[in-house]
């Protein structure tokens, strides 16, 4: 396998995933541009991988391991802090 | 054989990168949060693992290749996960906008 075409793929997926990013601008809701940044995450995991195995770089997978952790974590928290706002707008309402 | 792991390499790769696009197309262009959602999860996990699953014959060693797998399956469980998570806060959030 030739690495100029795995490093081609991982440069598509980075450039289609950076032009996702135009969502963020957008809107129009907060879970939308959340969910923009967690595509890029992913395109991410996906290039590191890809350059990791090109470049015969094993550290990359580590990198990778990383960022999916990383990416993870952020959309947890966004939905933990819109739900525990929600929670402290409608207190005592009894649910939604 | 060498030629055969690479042509289905090349395949996959272009199939996972071809997922990647559609989904980048789906959350850029469909009309309200939950479709663009599930736009997303097909990109994050049918894309990433097709891009996987060509790269395990280029690995190299077992250990490599099973580690490759290891980050699949780490982002299949948090992808599932904040799918749901994120979906139920673009419900909360009002009707489909």
């Amino acid at each position: 396998m030739n690495p100029e075409f795995l490093a081609a793929i991982a440069g598509f997926v980075m450039i289609t995933v950076v032009i996702g990013l135009a969502r963020i601008l957008w809107g129009p809701g907060d879970a939308d541009r959340v969910m923009a940044a967690q595509l890029l995450g992913t395109g991410g995991i996906a290039t590191m991988l890809l350059v990791g195995v090109a470049r015969q770089l094993p550290a990359a997978v580590d990198v990778a391991l990383t960022l999916a952790m990383l990416s993870a974590f952020a959309s947890i928290a966004f939905v933990k802090g819109v739900t525990a706002a929600q929670d402290e707008d409608d207190d005592g309402g009894g649910g939604r | 054989m060498t030629a055969l792991l690479d042509l289905f390499t090349t395949v996959t790769l272009l199939l996972g990168a071809l997922f990647f696009l559609a989904g980048v197309v789906g959350l850029l262009r469909f009309p309200d949060t939950l479709s663009r959602l599930h736009a997303l999860t097909k990109a994050d996990n049918v894309g990433l693992g097709l891009i996987v699953i060509g790269l395990l014959p280029q690995a190299g060693s077992v250990f490599a290749a099973l580690k490759l797998l290891l980050v699949w399956l780490l982002v299949l469980l948090a992808a599932s996960t904040v799918g749901q998570m994120m979906a139920r806060v673009a419900r909360r959030a009002g009707p489909p906008r």
